[in-house]
């Protein structure tokens, strides 16, 4: 599976005072490959997350297009793009992104359960996964009993429940210890390793190590390094 | 469905609070229109039971009428037996039949005194059918059939001015002064009225009871208007004065439909404070949850989905406190109607099952409505949100 971005650009309305707007993204090539860890690093604020939610059907370009193998994703109708991210695009959102009111294990389930009866074969594979990525004690455990490291694990388990072939992760280090942090670019990595397309943007400098291409992005202009 | 029973679950407080407002709109709804019904069909009650067109009694017993049937006064009064002849050849008077009225001393049955009515079986039009659809038998001899209030069941015996009578009926209740009366045949009641004045306890003007009656009742032809027949028999026969009964009852009506209004703005006052309460409530807590419905948008819900989702919640908040609410205004509206009915001073008789069942639904309808309708806007919103900004705005 293949992700394209064809001349993408992302601009933003300014509500008051100097120029009308301006770009977080500048028109962007990009391309992101099966079995391929690709990196971009920047500072906050350099537009990595803009850049990444537009590959990742939530926000639409301002020119351009986002391809997924010959689909022009934003040419899709609401169901199908939805359908489509559910089933192929997995996506680690910045911060603590689980539902408060699910446990870890339904948490993780709850992407597949959005089109779908529960299923015997899907609580053994979400087990499977809260296993892999080292919270399977904290099943039945609420998101707020659970540490910043552990709701990342939970997010990253929730994003490959669906065996997806795009894996978007949006600085899934942040504030985490080092410990943890190697635990999750492991995950990544294996992810990547395992065929998935994976896109990694951080402002973590230990991730380099970790990609097999890196990309730096800065004033929204996306520069390859490696 | 899961989501949502879970989002209710575990945020309690907020639920709490939501819930809170559905069952004090349903309660609102439930009990003011449990009141209004109650209160129309004591009335129409009390205009069936009274049963007649036009009642004629002595000049100076006009009041003491009202004090009898509406306000549930024991009292008695007589005039000439000849007067019913009188009435019944006044123009546009199709049917006529007198009444007796006794007030016992003391009865076994009750620590105050008992209005008695005593009625002809041969000319009632007023009384018997409503007999009828108790016992289904002509009322014998020393038989009484009993007002709902009354504290004997069937087949026990009370007693007037220590004659003993037997109860062959219990009449359904109105809601009205007359569930405190019994009712008996003229022969029945002359026999009390003889009793009575044997110790001395009623005074006469004329000794002879068969000479003697309470009231008329009169039925009006078709085509003649109840006020002209009233007219008619007030001005032409001496010392006697007739009443439309439906003027009778119009200061209760009047009174009903002040309190109808009332009810009826006090329920439109709350629902509508329900509604704006509901909605910033919707507002505040979407906006709070924004970055929830996000996450929900990145793992592939649609925008549909999370309208559903927002009215869905917003639905069995409704569903659930419209349900509490007429339960509430169940246990309200019923135990206490005896309480409510006397601090109204009106007729007050509770509705049907269907209509409770009625009102019960439309209460429940009105909150279930409310909640989706008060979320509609905030469940707008969430599908129109962009998600990538909400996202970019959490960071």
């Amino acid at each position: 599976m293949i992700l394209k971005a064809e001349g993408m650009s992302r601009r933003f309305f300014r509500k008051n005072g100097g120029a009308n707007f301006f770009y977080a993204v500048q028109k962007t090539d990009f391309t992101l490959e099966a079995g391929k860890l690709c990196v971009i690093m920047g500072r906050s604020g350099s537009g990595k997350s803009t850049f990444l939610n537009m590959l990742a059907g939530l926000l639409e370009p301002s020119e351009g297009r986002v391809m997924l193998d010959n689909t022009d994703i934003y040419a899709m109708d609401d169901k199908s793009l939805s359908r489509m991210r559910n089933k192929n695009i997995g996506v680690i959102p910045q911060g603590q992104t689980a539902l408060s009111s699910l446990t870890v294990l339904e948490n993780v389930k709850l992407p597949y359960l959005l089109y779908n009866k529960p299923s015997e074969k899907i609580d053994k594979y979400a087990a499977e996964l809260i296993e892999t990525v080292g919270i399977s004690t904290l099943g039945n455990s609420y998101p707020n009993e659970l540490s910043g490291g552990e709701n990342r694990r939970l997010a990253i388990a929730r994003a490959l429940l669906m065996q997806p072939g795009i894996l978007l992760a949006d600085e899934p280090t942040g504030d985490l210890d080092d410990e943890n942090t190697k635990k999750v670019l492991e995950l990544l990595k294996n992810a990547a390793q395992n065929g998935t397309a994976v896109l990694l943007v951080t402002h973590e400098n230990d991730a380099a190590n970790f990609a097999d291409s890196l990309y730096k992005m800065d004033g929204g202009v996306l520069s390859q390094i490696k | 469905m899961k989501l949502i029973f879970k989002n209710l679950i575990k945020r309690p407080g907020r639920t709490a609070a939501l819930l809170l407002l559905s069952v004090f709109l349903a309660f609102s709804v439930f009990g003011g229109t449990m009141t209004v019904l109650s209160l129309r069909r004591g009335l129409e009650s009390l205009e069936a039971r009274l049963g007649a067109d036009v009642i004629a009694v002595p000049d100076k017993a006009k009041n003491k009428l009202e004090d009898i049937l509406l306000q549930g006064v024991p009292g008695y009064f007589y005039m000439d037996k000849e007067n019913v002849e009188k009435i019944a050849q006044t123009e546009g008077v199709e049917a006529v039949s007198p009444q007796y009225f006794l007030a016992s001393v003391s009865a076994g049955c009750c620590s105050v005194p008992v209005q008695i009515i005593g009625f002809e079986p041969s000319t009632d039009f007023s009384v018997q059918p409503w007999i009828k659809q108790s016992y289904g038998k002509e009322l014998q001899n020393d038989e009484v059939v009993a007002g709902a209030n009354i504290n004997a069941e069937v087949g026990e015996h009370l007693r007037f001015y220590d004659q003993s009578v037997k109860v062959a009926a219990k009449l359904d209740k109105t809601g009205t002064e007359l569930d405190n009366a019994v009712y008996t045949n003229a022969d029945t009641l002359k026999d009390l009225l003889g009793a009575a004045v044997d110790k001395g306890l009623v005074v006469l003007a004329k000794n002879d009871p068969d000479k003697l009656v309470s009231s008329v009742l009169i039925k009006v032809k078709d085509g003649y208007s109840a006020e002209d027949v009233a007219s008619d028999i007030s001005v032409n026969i001496r010392h006697v004065s007739a009443v439309n009964t439906k003027n009778m009852v119009s200061g209760i009506a009047r009174s009903l439909s002040g309190i109808s209004d009332m009810t009826g703005l006090m329920i439109i006052a709350v629902w509508m404070l329900s509604l704006i309460v509901m909605a910033i409530a919707f507002s505040m807590i979407i906006n709070e949850r924004k970055r929830e419905f996000a996450v929900l948008r990145v793992i592939g819900a649609t925008r549909g989905r999370l309208a559903a989702t927002v009215l869905g919640e917003a639905f069995f908040i409704g569903l659930i406190g419209g349900a509490i609410g007429v339960l509430a205004g169940a246990l309200a509206v019923f135990p206490f109607s005896g309480l409510i009915e006397a601090k109204l001073g009106l007729p007050y008789l509770t509705p049907s099952f269907g209509a409770s069942m009625g009102a019960a639904g439309a209460a429940v309808l009105s909150s279930v409505i409310a909640g989706p309708l008060t979320s509609a806007l905030s469940a707008v919103r969430v599908s129109r949100m962009d998600t990538g900004l909400i996202l970019r705005e959490g960071n």
